[in-house]
């Protein structure tokens, strides 16, 4: 069922697990340690790049992403190892994007001429906000002047490659505050910028002080506001929305971020990292969701004694695969054209996937998602609901899936035996 | 059961021989599957041959009686020193509420179904049959306790010596006061650090009008004084009117049932006596049922070879059904039937709560679990109910909140089912005055359980609510918040005395809605867990009643109308919109949820259209999680109940619907 275009190439992806300090919001997997062992890390991230390769048997890698963590502490000598590996196990394109995520402090700025050096293309930096107090809040390692300085050397490495990201929705902020930041932002930055919502979650210290009541954040209204303000001040500073929290200018998009929404494989390589892909060199066809061992040490444990250090793989449906591209999908601009959601389910379009339901139609007519004769997308005021849209059209998908299936199955178990009409659901 | 053979040659001293010949029944009736044993069968005459014959007791060397007390008080205790005194149990440490055999019962240290053990006990010389009928501690369960109560003839009354007497104490005194028991007060607990049994002597006098000096200080724990319990027992209470020469008369009080061998009937014989084979019928049912077994219970099942009028034992008859075995019914001889002693009415349901399973495909699980729990417990009433929201059910109908709770529990921990238990309610009644509907009816008054057939005011000549006599026992700190609680509960006062000091009695007319929820809760919160209740049946009273609706949208919520006291009306809707709102997840447009009493709305919360709802990070990491957020949310849609545009999730009824207990 894999569409040639989706399983001849991969994308790449590889995690630094550590941080050097614990942001006040942040629960994803990451270690904060003094002492890693880096080389220890880079025999193991290599082992394990060898590994995954081979059983994805793929020709091409188009992209790399290098996450965390904090990749920017890894050593540029690391990233140098993994794309050298990458690129002796399977080809790369000359012009292959290789991104990575970097905190604007001084001592990564300074290491950027090396990182680029290694090999890394395109650089994501995580200036957060423009405001000290926010940042202290955030629980973040720089200054707001250390971010702009960070900032220009990037640019100066990295032009028109360089994306920022920020947090809105951070405790004591405004819709105008918000807004005087934007500005001040766009007259700095380059031709990416990624905005991200502030999700308070469990166990973050965040999350206890606002529970606590020791911090409040600004209520869903002002929230929406922000969102909207934003995707005004971007587009007309002639920034595209081209997903729901990444703008770009001169299709200066992540190439990488891109293949996530549109289904594409993804090999994910490090500790708790997270992979899709048919691992046809261990015989099998069917795509499986993978995550390696979250904790480093028992990850490289792993990798050490099997030659990678995957904890689970889950095979995917083919309803799993079109579920997924349906909720990512959704989330670009572009959203899902019939050409490629074809290519991905043959003789199932989008209009008997989720058209046909009334909630879906109501949708429609209310102008939160457009299907036309490009395809299925959200509409401007539709992409800030889309959470909210998503439950009724994955039920929808769910329904009208299983009852293809079944037309399917009784199309071929009640073929006539001598040619005749064929048969029909009248009764 | 070997417990009791092991012992039996000691007690029986003088019937030695005949404690082989037991034994050797005993073990013809394993191996031969219960047969009838050598040569006594229906063959009256052959009776006198009989060797262990329980007729060996003269009815004055029988005692019936039981054990009534508050919870916690020691009466499960007392009855373990009891039975090991007794030898009907070898003494160790583990003897912990021997005849507790629930597991919620020994979790929460109450008696729920009453259980008998017969002792034997030598005193003066001669040797007494004693008949220990176990009674549950709540009024909830007053009709278990009247049931026991109808067999014995004496009661002990034991009254903590901490905590003195307490309200369900007053209950049960006044159930074996009414039934003309002779009651031998026993203080317990004199070892603990505090206690101060003269101080509680005084409050029996005062309470009871039992002279202090008559009360038996004991620690049951410590086994102190325990004997002289025993003494007063076959010196004070009389032994039981019977006549072996009469035909059989016997009274059934209790009843459990057995997977294997059916019905196993507690019987008291006021007459005659009952053996295996013998023909007996049942005045309830007029059924004939020929005797498998009959025994004695020690507290374990004990077949004999027959029981004698003035015992009391359990019979085996091969009944199926519970309802074979009527609590109250009495059983005689085919050929010789006898006037029935008089019954007692039938267990009333005060509190009915719907339940359903958490998920529809386990409706049948929950059914057989149901059904097998009420037949040993026949006291819960079952009719099939449904909910658009929460699907096939039933409303069951309990004695009060602690027997309901008791069920739920029983149902999680003896047959691993998970419910939605719905708030209770109790049973509304109504005077109809529209003729049409008399005729409808076929009765002037009706009752009605469930809120959809409330009728209209139009239609009645008046509403009536149940209503019950409440009894708080509390030192006389707590009385100003005490009496401004009741009043709160649309309580009306009746009595309110001292019984000692510091400690008071009160007694309240309560309307049964108002303290079926959450009042226990209350009243013991704001009296640090000193004050205890209980309360009584008390009938109906006049009430201004009304049904509540409540509207999503304008549109009509079937299953969320209520009926509340008109007083309560408002904060009753109130609190019901709020939960709503909290749990109703918000949608494309605002949702109105309004409180409506006919076309009056009285509370109205309002649920802001989402603005903004969609994940800011969604990379290669955080695809799983998502998904699996969006497919349990997805899932939830097909569960989901739309009253109009509105989706409501069947969590938002469970919300709504459901006990809350930590108000």
């Amino acid at each position: 069922m894999e569409g040639s275009d989706f399983i001849s190439n991969l994308r790449f992806a590889f995690q630094w697990p550590y941080c050097e300090r614990r942001c006040t919001y942040c629960n994803f997997n990451k270690y904060i340690s003094t002492n890693v062992n880096h080389d220890a890390m880079r025999d193991g991230l290599v082992r394990e790049t060898e590994t995954l390769l081979g059983y994805s048997q793929v020709k091409e890698i188009t992209s790399v992403f290098i996450g965390g963590g904090t990749p920017s502490l890894a050593r540029p000598s690391t990233i140098a190892s993994i794309l050298e590996t990458v690129a002796r196990v399977t080809h790369v394109p000359h012009n292959m994007e290789v991104s990575m995520e970097a905190n604007p402090t001084s001592a990564a700025a300074s290491r950027l001429a090396e990182f680029k050096a290694a090999g890394v293309t395109r650089l994501s930096l995580g200036v957060q906000a423009l405001c000290d107090r926010d940042l202290s809040i955030l629980g973040r390692d720089h200054t707001a002047r250390e971010a702009l300085w960070s900032l220009e050397e990037a640019r100066r490495f990295f032009p028109g490659q360089t994306s920022v990201d920020l947090i809105f929705g951070r405790p004591g902020q405004n819709v105008e505050s918000w807004e005087g930041e934007l500005e001040q932002l766009i007259a700095l930055c380059d031709h990416h910028v990624s905005l991200y919502q502030l999700t308070l979650e469990r166990g973050t210290a965040l999350y206890k002080q606002v529970q606590e009541k020791a911090l409040s954040v600004p209520e869903q209204e002002t929230m929406a506001r922000m969102y909207q303000a934003a995707r005004s001040v971007l587009g007309k500073a002639g920034f595209l929305q081209y997903e729901v929290s990444n703008f770009a200018k001169n299709g200066a998009v992540c190439m990488h971020n891109l293949g996530y929404w549109r289904g594409r494989q993804y090999l994910g390589v490090g500790p708790g990292a997270h992979g899709r892909f048919a691992p046809l060199g261990e015989g099998e066809t069917q795509r499986e969701a993978r995550i390696q061992t979250l904790e480093p040490s028992d990850w490289l444990r792993e990798v050490r004694r099997f030659g990678h250090g995957t904890r689970k793989r889950v095979q995917q449906s083919e309803l799993d695969i079109l579920e997924e591209l349906l909720v990512m999908g959704l989330r670009m601009n572009e959203g899902l054209t019939h050409q490629f959601w074809l290519q991905r389910s043959p003789g199932f379009d989008l209009q008997e996937a989720v058209g046909d339901a009334a909630e879906v139609k109501q949708y429609l007519e209310d102008e939160l998602l457009v299907l036309d004769d490009r395809g299925l997308r959200c509409s401007w005021e539709g992409l800030a609901l889309l959470d909210t849209l998503l439950p009724t059209l994955l039920h929808q998908l769910q329904l009208s899936y299983q009852k293809s299936v079944n037309r399917s199955l009784s199309l071929t178990c009640f073929v006539p035996p001598a040619p005749g009409p064929t048969p029909t659901s009248h009764t | 059961m070997l417990i009791g053979l092991g012992r039996l040659p000691v007690w029986f001293s003088r019937w030695r021989l005949f404690s082989v010949c037991v034994r050797l029944r005993l073990h013809g009736g394993a191996s031969a599957g219960g047969g009838p044993p050598g040569g006594a069968g229906k063959d009256y005459p052959q009776r006198g041959k009989d060797n262990y014959d329980l007729s060996e007791f003269p009815t004055e060397n029988i005692r019936n009686f039981s054990i009534i007390a508050h919870v916690d008080h020691g009466k499960s205790t007392l009855a373990d020193r009891l039975l090991e005194i007794t030898g009907a149990i070898v003494k160790t440490e583990r003897n912990k509420q021997v005849l507790d055999k629930l597991q919620v019962e020994r979790e929460r240290g109450i008696t729920v179904k009453a259980q008998t053990a017969t002792l034997f006990y030598h005193h003066a010389g001669r040797t007494y049959l004693l008949n220990l009928i176990d009674t549950p501690g709540h009024v909830d369960f007053s009709y278990e306790v009247s049931r026991s109560l109808s067999a014995c003839q004496g009661v002990l009354l034991i009254v903590d010596a901490n905590e003195g007497i307490q309200a369900q104490t007053v209950a049960n005194f006044f159930l074996a006061f009414e039934s003309q028991l002779m009651i031998i007060p026993v203080i317990n607990k004199i070892d603990l650090k505090h206690a101060e049994p003269d101080r509680v002597a005084k409050q029996i006098e005062k309470v009871f009008d039992i002279p202090k000096e008559e009360c038996i200080q004991i620690s049951a724990k410590l086994g102190t004084n325990v004997d002289k319990v025993l003494e007063k027992v076959v010196e004070k209470i009389p032994p039981p009117c019977a006549n072996l020469s009469d035909p059989l008369r016997a009274l059934v009080f209790d009843s459990t049932y057995d997977h294997y061998r059916g019905v196993i009937a507690s019987i008291a014989l006021f007459d005659g006596w009952v053996q295996k084979g013998d023909k007996i019928m049942s005045s309830y049912t007029k059924k004939v049922y020929e005797v498998n077994e009959v025994g004695i219970l020690r507290p374990d099942q004990y077949p004999v070879e027959k029981l004698n009028a003035g015992q009391v034992g359990y019979l085996v008859a091969g009944m199926k059904e519970v309802k074979e075995a009527q609590i109250g019914d009495t059983f005689y001889l085919q050929k010789q039937p006898v006037e029935p002693l008089a019954g007692f009415k039938p267990a009333k349901p005060m509190v009915f709560a719907g339940m359903y399973p958490v998920d529809q495909s386990e409706y049948t699980n929950l059914r057989k679990a149901v059904e097998k729990l009420t037949l040993n417990d026949s006291s819960v009433t079952v009719h099939r109910d449904s909910s658009p929201a929460l699907g096939a059910g039933w409303r069951l109908g309990f004695l009060g909140l602690l027997h309901m709770e008791v069920f739920n529990q029983r149902l999680e921990q003896e047959y691993n089912a998970s419910v939605i238990l719905t708030a209770p309610t109790v049973p509304y009644k109504a005077v109809l005055s529209s003729s049409k509907l008399i005729k409808e009816y076929g009765e002037e008054e009706i009752t009605i359980l469930n809120p959809c057939h409330f009728p209209d005011r139009l239609q009645v000549k008046e509403y009536l609510e149940p209503v019950v006599t409440g009894t708080i026992l509390t030192p006389d700190d707590y009385i100003g918040k005490i009496i401004s609680l009741s009043q709160s509960r649309r309580g009306v006062q009746k009595n309110i005395v001292y019984i000692d000091d510091h400690r008071l009695m009160m007694q309240y007319l309560f309307p049964l809605n108002e303290i079926v929820v959450d009042f226990y809760d209350s009243l013991k919160s704001l009296s640090s867990g000193y004050a205890s209740f209980d309360y009584e049946d008390a009938g109906y009273q006049v009430a201004d009643l009304i049904k509540m609706d409540f509207y999503l949208n304008g549109k009509c919520v079937e299953e969320l109308a209520t009926i509340v006291h008109r007083e309560k009306a408002y904060a009753t809707g109130k609190a019901i919109a709020v939960r709503l709102k909290d749990t109703i997840p918000q949608q494309l447009f605002e949702i109105a949820i309004q409180a409506a009493i006919g076309n009056k709305i009285i509370a109205r919360e309002t649920i802001k259209a989402v603005r903004k709802n969609v994940l800011a990070k969604c990379y290669g990491g955080d695809i799983t999680r998502k998904m699996k957020l969006l497919k349990r949310q997805a899932e939830g849609k097909r569960r989901m109940r739309k009253i109009g545009n509105v989706e409501v999730p069947k969590d938002a009824f469970i919300n709504v619907l459901k006990r809350q207990k930590d108000k």
